[in-house]
């Protein structure tokens, strides 16, 4: 019997070749998304998004989490497995990013905003976000 | 006086210019000369981590370049320490630093990238200020103190970039000290809280200024759930998030009581004796004078 299946391995490899990490030394224990402080406004937590890459689930790309995600690294030191969850976050934005999917632009910033946020802010975010 | 090259980053220069004043000062009462890099760029604020990006280590790796020249023209002397004051800056100028130094053939490539400017040979050491405070010790910092931050109920708050990752923190990435072991030094009482190393919320403050006043509520709230009645930190981003965005906490949470937050080198001055307006309280959004007037630890 032929067995179906429902994600793309090039992609995991994709993520692969762009984070430097190797996904399949997850297990899945919850780690990551226990100690992330905006697991609560993520479509999908950090852990469920590890999964999706290893199943080579394209469909990852769609959700919020990546952007959500402040690289703030606390998965990265909890992690028991050390993968390095904050460049597969990093290189989910960059395949979106490079496609010039940008993720927010200058415009949407109210102007009184603009004035008052400093160049660390402004610098890092359009760093993270725009293409 | 020990010279050691200093890279500011771009916000020391603009909303955390009383970071770099008090900064300054504070380190010529300990004998150290902190000399401005000449020619300094942008360090790109974040390390970029996609293994094929070559391009976003060069302004990074420009500086250390500076730091060399300062080193051939004699500005200082076998000196190829550079120190921050910016947390941001010092994890991607140390970042880049060890992703250069860790493969021989990125760093050839990086270099071949950058005709205009001699090789760089990947010898220049990032350090964050916190470390020479640490290598000067606590002790010297102490006998310094003219004016003890008596009574002055002080949170030590880390942050991300200062503590991780792990191979690039100046501290224990779970359970740092090394601020707490500062203000005591300054006489100052410290409370710690278990929320001292969550994130304030970072870039997210640009597009989503609602998450960080959460993130930062819940954080100030510990402070003051402990009885903290400021906080002493060390990263232009924090303390506009932290400081500035109480605006924005206190729309969201009414009752809410505003906190004062300093850049630890502006308790150091404030406890050296310093002239107040090296400090530059008016930088500060919430203004901190008045719980410094309340402690008898205002400088004039």
């Amino acid at each position: 019997m032929a067995v179906k299946l429902l994600g793309d391995p090039k992609f995991s490899e994709k993520v692969k070749e762009l984070s430097g990490e190797d996904v399949r030394l997850c297990i899945q224990c919850g780690m990551c998304s226990s100690g992330c402080p905006t697991a609560s406004k993520m479509d999908i937590t950090p852990r469920k998004m590890v999964r999706l890459i290893q199943l080579g689930r394209e469909e990852v790309l769609n959700s919020k989490t990546m952007w959500v995600c402040l690289s703030c690294f606390t998965c990265v030191v909890r992690c028991p497995r050390k993968i390095d969850l904050a460049k597969l976050g990093e290189a989910l934005r960059q395949i979106r990013l490079r496609k010039g999917l940008d993720h927010i632009h200058i415009s949407e910033i109210p102007e009184e905003e603009r004035k008052k946020l400093p160049q660390i802010a402004l610098v890092s975010n359009f760093r993270k976000f725009t293409s | 006086m020990i010279k050691i090259p200093y890279y500011p980053g771009c916000t020391l220069k603009t909303t955390a210019k009383n970071f770099e004043t008090s900064a300054i000062e504070s380190a010529k009462i300990l004998g150290v000369e902190l000399i401005e890099l000449p020619k300094w760029n942008c360090c790109g604020t974040v390390f970029s981590m996609t293994t094929d990006d070559l391009m976003h280590h060069l302004a990074p790796i420009r500086n250390l370049i500076r730091v060399q020249e300062m080193n051939e023209k004699g500005i200082v002397k076998n000196e190829y320490r550079v120190v921050t004051l910016c947390t941001m800056c010092f994890n991607t100028l140390k970042r880049s630093n060890l992703f250069v130094k860790q493969d021989p053939e990125r760093l050839k490539k990086i270099n071949s990238l950058m005709d205009e400017e001699k090789d760089y040979q990947g010898n220049v050491k990032v350090l964050h200020f916190l470390e020479i405070l640490k290598e000067l010790g606590f002790e010297q910092i102490r006998k310094k103190v003219k004016k003890p931050l008596q009574n002055l109920k002080v949170v030590p708050y880390y942050g991300c970039l200062m503590v991780r990752p792990e191979d690039v923190g100046i501290d224990k990435p779970e359970n740092p000290t090394i601020l707490k072991e500062l203000f005591e030094a300054l006489g100052a009482e410290v409370v710690d809280i278990p929320f001292k190393t969550r994130c304030c919320g970072s870039y997210q403050t640009v597009n989503r200024k609602e998450l960080v006043a959460e993130l930062v509520f819940d954080i100030l709230n510990q402070v003051r759930m402990e009885g903290g009645e400021c906080v002493g930190l060390s990263c232009p981003l924090c303390a506009f998030n932290l400081d500035n965005r109480q605006d924005e906490v206190k729309k969201l949470h009414p009752e809410f009581s505003m906190v004062p937050v300093f850049y630890f080198t502006q308790l150091m001055a404030v406890a050296f004796g310093l002239n107040e307006k090296i400090c530059g309280f008016e930088l500060n959004h919430i203004n901190p004078k008045p719980l410094l007037e309340k402690k008898g630890l205002l400088n004039v």
